[in-house]
């Protein structure tokens, strides 16, 4: 066992020495387009499927920060509301771990723009079906910074009532580059009234601002104060609709952990209790599998380049260097050692490549798309490069490239080594 | 009883290309004492070099036995035909076969490193190898730094750094002008007279006569022997 290590680890000496002089004997231009080329595909292999991901990533991201919080309680389907609502509040009010919540009222209900100006009564009124959703100001800010996403206006003030918010997506002039998508009314801005009715009451509010945002769930809404919206519906025992709850970031507690402790103090029965990811819509979610699987297809293809690059550059390298093989060879230098040298000048190529690579990743291109993501119209793209994913493709690209090293050079080391020295 | 170093019985090497069959040994019988400087000689083409892989174990006859001290060569599988190259065999060629891309003193540490010597060891060896072949102010040059005598001379000292039982010599004055081929052969005498045993292809009389015996091969056959000095 010691004689087989032994021998083991003289191979590998030789190895080392003999890829460490190539290496540094080599010509420095190609070296360094190698490496570039290496590089390049580890870009290739990550940020591309990054990107892809990141759409729909930027979209979550958005969704959990704007809209369900890190724990989404909501109302289950065929329900009005959610029952026993105040000892829910309460509970979340006790929770170790939460940060803080937003209780929500929602109703189903129309906002009817032009019936002020609408003068012939055959026309349709502009009018768009919405939910209605009662919020207080201070709790919704503190959760979603749903103040910041006003483009148009100003954000609600307790001292008030009377103003809505309207979600763009509610507005043609926003809605439009979506085509026939959503249903909308036109030429509202702040300060025009409309009439908002829910069931059988109706009220005239005035448009106190527009939210730009590009989740759903909020462009689609419409806001009004808590006050505002208990006076508008009759709602038994004012229960709530939805609870957005966000944890403390310093908390060890977990969203699902947090949620198992809700379903255990039975409000499951009474309401939906649904983590982040699990309120991303099911749609996002194919599409997040559909992006991933591209991008590892196109990265693949990246990885099948950088194969054939490093077997080309290995094999020429050999073919060229095919009698100091044999020569090696016939002064005694084992097979192996030679292997192991061009081996170690593939993981050479790999490693330096795969870093600079992980160095532009994190130290450029993850900045990049945080400070500017990408403008799409759904989501804002951002680079998603999980520490674990980036190593596992530094990697894979390592071992493609061993393997791509490998192969040329056992097909020249194992020729005849009289024929090798001769060159026949 | 100075033993054989070297023993040889009806070795057959005929090349092969796709049907066309080229006898190049025909029947080999040959005996090279411990300590023998042997000089293979011919004319172009009558196998002197072909005989000299065959020994040197660099190629398979087709045919015959090669005994090298001692060991029947014809039952050694690839790896042990490589550790026997690398323990007990030296070689030096006519276009000095250095790897290129190391120093000289690189080239002679080479097989020291692959026998298990440390770092610091084989480089002690190769320096104190080159500075015999006087080339200790060139151990840092790379071969496309060094004159081909200089060359010839690294190639010299890796191959004995390892103390060989048997040092092959394939034409090693062919590519020198005649003061440094002449340098070159008196590296060897010195070597023969401290006991190494050489075989040595060569086709000019004026460096075969340093050996004790010449071979000379014709088509294949050994036709004459003659002694040269003792």
């Amino acid at each position: 066992m010691k004689v087989i290590t032994k021998k083991w680890l003289d191979i590998f000496r030789v190895g080392f020495f003999l890829a460490l002089r190539q290496i540094k004997g080599g010509n420095i231009a190609t070296t360094f387009l190698i490496v570039f080329i290496m590089m390049l595909t580890f870009l290739n292999l990550v940020v591309v499927s990054g990107i892809l991901v990141g759409l729909i990533e930027g979209g979550s991201k958005a969704n959990k920060e704007q809209y369900t919080g890190d724990l989404l309680i909501s109302t289950p389907a065929g329900e009005q509301y959610i029952e026993h609502s105040h000892e829910i509040e309460s509970t979340l009010e006790r929770m170790p771990g939460i940060s803080n919540f937003s209780v929500r009222y929602i109703a189903g209900g129309m906002i009817e723009a032009n019936y002020k100006t609408r003068r012939d009564f055959s026309e349709l009124t502009d009018s768009v079906p919405t939910q209605i959703t009662g919020i207080d100001l201070a709790r919704e800010e503190e959760l979603s910074g749903l103040a910041e996403h006003v483009n148009e206006g100003n954000y609600l003030n307790p001292e008030e009532s009377g103003y809505i918010l309207i979600g763009k997506n509610l507005l043609h002039r926003y809605s439009e580059a979506f085509g026939d998508v959503f249903a909308s009314i036109e030429g509202t801005y702040p300060g025009d009234k409309v009439k908002v009715t829910i069931g059988d009451r109706t009220k005239e509010f005035i448009v106190k601002g527009i939210i730009d945002t590009k989740v759903d769930q909020v462009s689609l809404r419409a806001f009004i104060t808590k006050e505002d919206f208990l006076r508008l519906v009759d709602r038994p025992g004012i229960n709530a609709n939805e609870f957005a709850v966000r944890l403390d970031p310093a908390t060890f507690v977990t969203a699902d952990q947090l949620k198992g402790n809700l379903v255990a103090s039975g409000f499951s029965k009474d309401a939906k209790i649904q983590t982040a990811t699990e309120a991303i819509p099911e749609f996002l979610n194919q599409i997040r599998i559909a992006f991933a699987l591209l991008g590892n297809v196109i990265g693949l293809v990246g990885i099948v380049v950088a194969s054939i690059t490093i077997f080309i550059v290995i094999y020429i390298n050999a073919v060229t260097r095919r009698k100091y093989i044999g020569i090696m060879k016939g002064i005694g230098i084992k097979e192996k050692a030679i292997e192991i040298s061009y081996i170690i000048q593939s993981i050479f190529y790999a490693v330096l490549g795969g870093s600079f690579g992980i160095f532009i990743v994190y130290a450029l291109l993850v900045p990049l798309f945080y400070a500017y993501p990408l403008n799409f119209p759904f989501s804002d793209g951002i680079l998603v490069a999980p520490v674990g994913s980036v190593m596992f493709k530094f990697f894979l690209l390592l071992v493609v490239t061993i393997v791509a090293g490998y192969i040329p050079a056992r097909s020249i080391v194992k020729k005849n080594t009289l024929d090798s020295i001769l060159g026949r | 009883m100075i033993k054989n170093m070297i023993s040889i019985k009806n070795l057959y090497k005929t090349y092969k290309n796709k049907e066309i069959e080229t006898p190049v040994l025909r029947g080999i019988d040959l005996e090279v004492k411990e300590g023998e400087f042997l000089g293979i000689m011919g004319k172009s083409g009558a196998g002197k070099s072909t005989l000299m892989y065959q020994i040197g174990l660099l190629d398979h006859p087709t045919s015959g036995e090669i005994i090298l001290h001692n060991v029947n060569t014809e039952k050694l599988s690839g790896e042990e035909r490589t550790n026997f190259r690398l323990s007990l065999l030296g070689y030096v060629f006519q276009d000095y076969a250095l790897i290129p891309e190391l120093t000289a003193s690189e080239n002679v540490m080479i097989p020291l490193l692959m026998q298990g010597k440390s770092k610091l060891e084989a480089k002690i060896v190769a320096d104190d190898m080159l500075q015999k072949v006087s080339l200790s102010h060139r151990k840092d040059n790379k071969p496309s730094q060094l004159s081909g005598g200089e060359q010839q001379r690294v190639s010299i000292a890796r191959a004995m750094a390892h103390n060989p039982k048997i040092l092959f010599a394939d034409e090693p004055t062919a590519n020198l002008d005649s003061v440094s081929g002449r340098s070159i052969i008196e590296l060897f005498e010195d070597l023969h007279e401290k006991g190494q045993t050489i075989v040595m292809v060569t086709h000019e009389e004026e460096y075969a006569k340093y050996c004790n015996r010449i071979v000379y091969l014709e088509d294949g056959k050994i036709v004459r022997e003659t002694l040269h000095k003792q």
